[in-house]
């Protein structure tokens, strides 16, 4: 009787996570989407806690009122500048989970496990883990605990293939003699190790593909759970998962013009070493006072707006709201264009954007506003750099060639805030900043909008 | 048994084609709220270390479900709270104040 009443919570609540997914395909329906999901969720809990194997609660009560405090106070008070962060966490907080329900599964088991369970212990185990550890690291290298740099040595994807390679020996002699802990522990240590040594020469510009695929394989590891449970809506949402991280990857990499495998292995910092940066390769460059932009842009009737990972980093959203806001009141059209890895992760700057209360319509894809450029007269790069790059259309030498970019150029003024004259998170050079329609306006991004607002009121 | 992995395997399939359908029509503007929706839901993996945290197997199975059910919980109350305080804030026109 309690068996069937979980599985139809289950089921209702597999159909609530599907429509809830669907809904938030528009900005219309996407919060009761969410609500939707939500609602599934508290269903398939409700049902599961009268699993009759449940014998007692109080770690159960312990657990859920410890994870609900720690969930709750990141969910309020998380700045949303750090969301990327907050998404890699709870990617390892999940890997952590499906590692050791895995783990604990095998203690239950132990060695009179059949392969029909071996099989998906085993995946969740190592999928769980590299996916912790990646994930940490992850965060450590958003949150700047660890260099953002890429990490490179010799050999580096030679060990750490051999290593993986050692993984996968592991898990096959595993599978067939559960009865020797010894080598399920080594392979669960060193998939441990292997999501370390995998992030480590990703450099920061790279963060959006990793964060995406660390989802995919998190997805990957809930489900492999749901095999290992013979638990169907741990399948349905593991899968669900895993499709989105794998179709955001998929994206991210073509936003950049690069293979998974490329992102994966062929950490960029190796590139940049051939083509030193200096600012003196770049040529001579008008700089602007704020009071020089600010002439530019009351005199202009069409204004794109083209933040990047900088805006985030000097808050400088609301004040940029502000200057948009000044010039929509002058008949200024203003527009905000997004290009699909601007930031650290998918949908980064609109989700800033949208905090500042900037209207979502008012804010354009890359393909939707490419063309606009052309019949602009001002464009305000704020802390954006590699994604305006001229040199992915012209330099088939770039390391960046080929990656689809805004057009900012083709404007008649071009308005970059900059802190200063370093190289973006590529570190290649942007001729961008020479050509003689670009303005610099050298300061931190905030500040300067702050003034340019005064600038504009007088 | 080996029937259940089969069905199970169907589902998972069903599935992945099923999200990649649905996911692919999701537009960039909302990507980042998505992508903590979705971790919010694979939060899920709470159900399995229920059990285990609930369940007498044995002192280690509980230790590790315990910490199971701790950390989906964070992922489950925290996705799914910090995803509405996104959405909520994605607004047309009228919320402007000038």
């Amino acid at each position: 009787m309690s068996a069937t009443l979980i599985q139809l919570t289950y089921f209702a609540a597999s159909a609530l996570f599907i429509l809830g997914l669907k809904a938030l395909g528009s900005p219309e329906t996407a919060r009761r989407g969410n609500l939707l999901a939500a609602g599934g969720m508290f269903l398939a809990i409700v049902g599961t806690l009268v699993h009759q194997d449940i014998v007692s609660y109080e770690w159960i009560l312990i657990g859920m009122l410890i994870g609900s405090a720690i969930g709750g106070a990141m969910a309020i008070f998380m700045p949303m500048t750090a969301m990327p962060e907050r998404i890699a966490l709870s990617h390892a907080f999940g890997g952590l989970a499906a590692a050791f329900v895995g783990v604990s599964e095998y203690y239950r088991q132990g060695a009179e496990m059949e392969l029909i369970h071996t099989v998906p212990v085993g995946f969740e185990v190592i999928f769980g883990a590299l996916t912790f550890t990646g994930s940490l690291m992850a965060f450590g290298k958003l949150s700047g605990w660890v260099t953002q740099v890429p990490v490179t040595y010799k050999f580096q994807n030679q060990s750490n293939l051999s290593l993986f390679g050692i993984v996968l020996a592991l898990y096959l002699a595993w599978l067939f003699t559960p009865a020797y802990p010894v080598l399920f522990f080594i392979m669960l240590g060193l998939s441990f190790l292997i999501g370390v040594l995998m992030v480590l020469p990703i450099g920061g510009a790279d963060m959006p593909v990793v964060i995406c695929l660390l989802n995919s394989y998190a997805g990957l590891a809930a489900s492999a759970t749901g095999f290992v449970l013979s638990n169907n809506i741990l399948i349905i949402a593991g899968s669900l998962d895993g499709a989105s991280g794998l179709i955001l990857s998929i994206m991210m990499s073509k936003a950049m013009n690069r293979s998974f495998t490329n992102v994966l292995f062929g950490a960029f910092g190796a590139v940049a070493e051939t083509a030193p940066v200096t600012a003196s390769a770049v040529g001579s460059i008008n700089e602007g006072t704020i009071d020089d932009s600010a002439t530019v842009l009351r005199n202009a009737q069409r204004v794109i707006i083209v933040p990047g990972y900088g805006m985030a980093v000097s808050q400088a959203q609301h004040a940029l709201r502000e200057v948009a806001e000044l010039l929509d009141s002058d008949g200024t059209t203003v527009k905000y264009a997004i290009h699909p890895v601007a930031g650290r992760m998918p949908g980064h700057m609109n989700v800033l954007l949208a905090e500042a209360n900037v209207s979502y319509e008012q804010i354009y894809d890359l393909e939707d506003i490419n063309d606009e450029f052309s019949k602009t007269d001002a464009v305000i790069v704020v802390g954006a750099n590699d994604v305006v790059n001229p040199a992915a259309k012209t330099n088939p030498s770039s390391p960046i060639y080929g990656m689809p970019v805004l057009n900012v150029e083709e404007a008649r003024t071009v308005i970059v805030l900059k802190r200063s004259m370093s190289a973006g998170f590529a570190g290649i050079d942007n001729e961008l900043f020479a050509l003689p329609n670009t303005m610099m306006v050298f300061g931190d991004a905030k500040q300067t909008l702050t003034k340019m607002v005064q600038a504009l009121k007088a | 048994m080996q029937a259940e992995i089969l069905f199970g395997l169907y589902i998972f399939m069903l599935a992945a084609f099923l999200g990649l359908q649905v996911i692919s029509k999701v537009p960039p503007l909302l990507h980042t709220p998505l992508m903590s929706a979705t971790n919010a839901i694979s939060g899920i993996s709470l159900v399995g270390s229920l059990v285990a945290a609930g369940a007498h197997y044995n002192p280690v199975s509980t230790a590790l479900g315990f910490i199971a059910v701790t950390a989906a919980t964070i992922n489950v109350v925290g996705g799914f709270l910090i995803t509405d305080r996104m959405l909520k804030m994605f607004k047309k026109k009228e919320g402007k104040k000038s």
